[in-house]
């Protein structure tokens, strides 16, 4: 199975989309590098270049991406859900 | 990459810079000669004229900055000579002085006291003796470290941190290493990853006086009394997955590699030595790239996400992209196609050999998707409202 998702670290968060996702598909995690980092149930559709929940994240918490925050939850995430402006937000503005 | 590869050829202006492009240009020093200088363009195939909405009733930093634009556009080694129409003598005199000190052909003509006629007729006579003299220049072999370029990035998406602003930096780390000048800025867009640029700093004091021109800019959004949710990220940003300046940010300094940062500049400010530097600038596309111009950057590489289609007319910019969607729906405009990348089908040192061979035909004289397109977008960055 060809990798549908890429992440930057392998402890981020989120994970990118490389093609459009569609509900319901079991998605192949790997880095940039190739190594595979596992597979994630995708709960709604995910356009290709946005964003993949890999793990729950709880309302408040910062969001990882890069190995570092790149805003904070407004809303609590499930694992294999749309991450975007919906559901967090920027820490500087 | 091959030695072979890298057989570059310019023209190697009077004060010994090279450049890629042998442009004769027609510089309005105010909106007002705009009309003047279209009309020089007009009659003498192989000129171009530069219009520009500014350059009346500016006062301060913002006058100095539209001066520095202007003469910097007039010396950049793309421009073998230059025409500087104004409508009175005395700015126009001032801005062909700073474009003489090359030693380039130079020649400056107002309006007043001759009206917008005599003035295109004298403006053109001497345009046919620039152009002409400027068809015989020839290109000559030069080194990969004698190069000044640029970066930027525009409608950025998720595509750009993963894949070509990576590769970009893979360039800057390449050019650098043998010696050339590398530019990239967008102060605004590094909200996020300041720290990192920073660590990056070649001393402590670069690194000081980048943290100053990062927070006079925050600084400067709050006096305004609002915020930048809604334009940065912007709207294509947001629609290409990017959800935060801070995930914007991350994947923008991912184009300056591991380099170190030599310098900080003003806007349209030449670098005083090889390496990379900082330019305090706008991210808006055609700013930036018109400040890079005028600061002597010779190519430049500009990686796009959702398909921003920038040009400059002295300098060309390359394209690239790794989003798929774009490179298929707007192939026009993408010189370079890094979207096996997503695929993991081409490594970043593949990515990195591909730019640098676009680079290097680009260089030699193959036009870029922008110049075809005649994407000769010019502008000047205002810092405030004129008197």
């Amino acid at each position: 199975m060809e990798h549908s998702i890429l992440m930057h670290e392998p402890e981020d968060d989120v994970g990118v989309a490389v093609v459009d996702l569609k509900a319901g598909t079991e998605a192949r995690a790997v880095t940039l590098e190739g190594r595979y980092i596992g597979t994630v149930k995708v709960t709604e559709d995910i356009p290709l270049g946005h964003k993949v929940a890999m793990r729950d994240i709880p309302e408040g918490e910062e969001v990882i991406k890069y190995g570092r925050p790149i805003g904070r939850a407004t809303k609590s995430i499930a694992k294999g859900s749309h991450v975007h402006i919906h559901n967090i937000k920027s820490m500087r503005w | 990459m091959r030695k072979e590869n890298l057989k570059l050829m310019g023209y190697r202006r009077e004060n010994g810079r090279i450049g890629v492009r042998n442009h004769v240009v027609i510089i309005p020093v105010d909106d007002l000669s705009n009309a003047a200088a279209e009309g020089v363009a007009h009659l003498v195939r192989g000129t171009m004229a530069i219009p520009h909405p500014y350059g009346r009733l500016q006062f301060g930093e913002d006058l100095e900055l539209t001066f520095r634009t202007l003469i910097g556009t007039g010396r950049n080694p793309n421009v073998a000579a230059a025409i500087v129409i104004g409508i009175e003598p005395n700015w126009t005199e001032r801005i062909v002085q700073g474009i003489a000190e090359t030693g380039k052909p130079v020649e400056g003509f107002s309006i007043e006291r001759s009206g917008d006629l005599k003035t295109v007729e004298a403006a053109a006579r001497r345009a046919v003796q620039f152009v002409q003299w400027a068809s015989e220049l020839k290109r000559e072999p030069f080194e990969l470290g004698e190069l000044v370029v640029s970066a930027k990035c525009g409608e950025s998406d998720t595509t750009l941190g993963l894949a070509s602003n990576p590769a970009v930096g893979r360039v800057l780390e390449r050019l650098v290493d043998a010696g050339a000048t590398a530019i990239f800025g967008e102060t605004s867009e590094i909200t996020g990853a300041e720290d990192i640029v920073a660590s990056q700093a070649a001393t402590p004091e670069v690194a000081e006086k980048f943290m100053r021109a990062f927070r006079s800019y925050q600084e400067f959004i709050k006096s305004q009394g609002v915020d930048l949710l809604g334009s940065q990220p912007t709207q294509g940003n947001i629609r290409g997955g990017l959800s935060t300046i801070e995930e914007k940010a991350l994947g923008n300094i991912q184009k300056i590699g591991r380099n170190k940062v030599q310098s900080v500049l003003a806007p349209a400010e030449e670098p005083k030595g090889p390496g990379l530097h900082f330019m305090d600038s706008s991210s808006a596309a055609a700013e930036m790239v018109t400040l890079c111009a005028a600061a002597g950057s010779v190519v430049h590489f500009f990686a796009t996400g959702q398909g921003n289609v920038v040009g400059n007319p002295i300098v060309p910019v390359i394209k690239l992209c790794a989003n798929p969607v774009t490179v298929r729906t707007m192939s026009e405009h993408i010189d370079v196609d890094l979207s096996d990348m997503l695929k993991l089908k081409l490594s970043l040192d593949e990515a990195a050999d591909k730019l640098m061979e676009v680079l290097v035909r680009t260089v030699n004289g193959r036009l870029t998707a922008a110049e075809v397109l005649r994407h000769d977008e010019f502008v000047l960055t205002k810092l405030y409202r004129s008197a």
